[in-house]
């Protein structure tokens, strides 16, 4: 039990070395940027489960983000369970609360739709998402159109950016030791050969689901964190081009690497923040001309994604070891 | 006699207008080593999808052990113990050898999603012992030292034996086994035949085969049904099988007048 602590909390420590240093030695812009990477690595971690490494494409993560969210807009605004000074313990539940209503949504929206495959499944999430950020649009006790405000933050960055590490290292370790597990190679299986997972005993529909309710649940709490972040949310913030979004990290990184996509969630939230002293400088906005351009080169040269289905691990074993 | 391990009562699939296997009825009893034969097309592999919960028989139903085995899933069907190979190889090609085998073990597995992510005792235990059991049988084809390597990088004899592999690690009561001599040379194929006969010594195992390869069929295999369109046509031991004129007639055609 000890044991499994170990390197989680080796981790978080090295995370908040760093999280010092950029508490210190960089300006709001830059750390508002580190926040958003870090939303942007779990969604990007969550959506891998299901995508890269149980083969089904989902197209709804946006919806998922938003019902945590919202939820926890609501309730960190609405419920004052605690005193002032332990506001960290509800802030952390109401996280918690975002990702498990998030996760009983995706039970419910995958239950039924995991039965399709493919382009038809990508559909049904497709339209989940939308339905979500409609069904949003239309309610007032959330702003609707409007939008929520007032969203209290985590306090100053470094305690943001803890709340986000702890959150990043709980998703990473997680899905690693998932995958790690028995159950892991079910979700493998269910990607490679559905019917011959089915008569290995494998029951996949179940496994389908597990993946699902697991992603949806960190999908929930990287939309609390968003919320809490950005202090305002809007249902525009979670169209189907966030979805999208999430899945070019997906892609980019590689289908079944979290290493993968942690660095493609980095790239894809840093690369237009750095493209943008540049449009200052032409006064024309070249950023997303770049921006595409670069994805679709990436993607010319290297279809497999940036590591393709290996992990940091894996390469370090195989190229560096190897030359010294 | 022993007793009856699985029995197929008047098992009917039909596909639209077309009969692919019209009541057929037939007992393996325990033990026993039973072949399907029958010419291309005769409707062998839709016997086993049946067997195997991939298609629902229209008609009819399979009794394992007494129990119906009626409306129930591929993977329940599974764990209850019977396990397959496949006609054409359905390995998970983009996993190791080992991973082939270990998720078959999958079934058998008594850890919950949390004891993975706390590394309980129960977890590295289970672990631990399912690797053990996967590679002790990777031993008996003499495929441990591909156990790292891709399934897909295997050579094609290999892949099929992995197959095998694979089927036993779920623990059968009787294993199907689709043409596993498909593509196989004269040694490979003397080699399965010892093999098979060794595997159902040490796993006490029934094992019911779909094959070609005639000089397998009758070498090895007690009890033979031979099928024609959708139809069983004769059973019995393989010296009835090669004198019977009705399994001449349906290989090689109607002699005329």
């Amino acid at each position: 039990m000890f044991k499994a602590f170990k390197n989680p909390t080796l981790a978080l420590i090295g995370l908040a070395i760093f999280g010092l240093g950029i508490n210190f030695g960089f300006n709001d812009y830059i750390q508002l940027t580190v926040l958003f990477i870090m939303v942007n690595c779990i969604l990007a971690m969550s959506l891998n489960l299901v995508n890269g490494y149980t083969g089904q494409f989902s197209l709804g993560h946006a919806g998922f983000m938003a019902i945590g969210s919202y939820f926890t807009a609501y309730s960190s605004t609405h419920w004052n369970i605690f005193p002032a000074n332990l506001q960290f313990i509800s802030a952390f539940l109401f996280i918690v609360g975002g990702g498990l209503l998030a996760a009983i949504a995706g039970f419910i929206v995958g239950l039924p739709s995991l039965r399709l495959k493919g382009d038809y499944l990508a559909i049904v999430t497709l339209g989940f998402g939308e339905i979500i950020r409609v069904a949003l649009l239309n309610m007032d006790f959330l702003g609707g159109p409007r939008g929520y405000a007032n969203i209290p933050s985590l306090g100053s960055f470094l305690s943001s950016y803890l709340f986000a590490s702890l959150w990043i290292l709980i998703c990473l370790f997680t899905i690693w030791r998932v995958m790690q597990s028995s159950y892991g190679r079910g979700f493998l299986s269910v990607r490679e050969d559905e019917i011959a997972a089915e008569s290995m005993g494998v029951d996949t529909t179940k496994m389908k689901v597990r993946a699902f309710v697991m992603s949806s649940f960190f999908a929930g709490i990287a939309g609390s964190l968003f919320a809490h972040f950005t202090s305002f949310i809007n249902p525009s913030s979670f169209t189907y081009l966030q979805s999208i979004n999430a899945v070019i990290m997906v892609v980019l990184g590689g289908m079944g690497s979290l290493s993968g996509s942690i660095v493609a969630a980095i790239f894809i939230t840093a690369f237009p923040e750095i493209l943008r002293p540049l449009q200052e400088l032409t006064h024309v906005d070249l950023r997303m001309v770049i921006y595409s351009l670069t994805l679709i080169l990436m993607m010319i040269l290297r279809p497999k994604g940036i590591f393709g289905e290996l992990e940091i691990t894996d390469v370090w074993r195989k190229y560096v070891r190897r030359s010294a | 006699m022993s007793d009856v391990l699985l029995e197929a009562k008047n098992i009917t699939m039909q596909f639209g207008g077309l009969k692919a296997v019209d009541s057929l009825a037939f007992k393996i009893h325990k033990g026993q080593l039973a072949g399907l034969i029958g010419p291309n097309g005769a409707g062998k592999t839709t016997v086993f999808n049946m067997l195997t919960g991939v298609y629902q028989p229209t008609e009819g139903e399979v009794i394992l052990e007494g129990q119906s085995i009626k409306g129930l899933k591929p993977f329940q069907i599974s764990q209850r113990g019977i396990a397959r190979t496949f006609q054409n190889i359905r390995l998970f090609k983009k996993l190791s050898v080992l991973d082939n085998v270990l998720i078959a073990t999958h079934q058998h597995v008594k850890y919950s999603l949390l004891n993975s992510l706390l590394l309980t005792k129960s977890f590295t235990e289970s672990e631990k012992n399912q690797k053990e059991k996967a590679m002790d049988l990777l031993k008996i084809f003499s495929l441990e030292s591909k156990a790292n390597e891709l399934s897909s990088s295997l050579p094609y004899g290999q892949q099929r034996k992995l197959e095998i592999v694979r089927a036993l690690a779920t623990d059968p009561k009787i294993i199907l086994l689709d043409e596993p001599a498909a593509g196989m040379n004269h040694s490979e194929t003397h080699q399965l035949m010892d093999t098979i006969a060794k595997i159902r010594e040490d796993f006490k195992l029934t094992v019911l085969l779909i094959e070609h390869d005639m000089k397998l069929v009758m070498g090895i295999c007690e009890n033979i049904f031979v099928l024609d369109h959708g139809m069983k046509i004769e059973e019995g031991q393989p010296a009835k099988i090669q004198n019977s004129k009705k399994v001449i007639e349906a290989y090689l055609g109607i002699e005329e007048a």
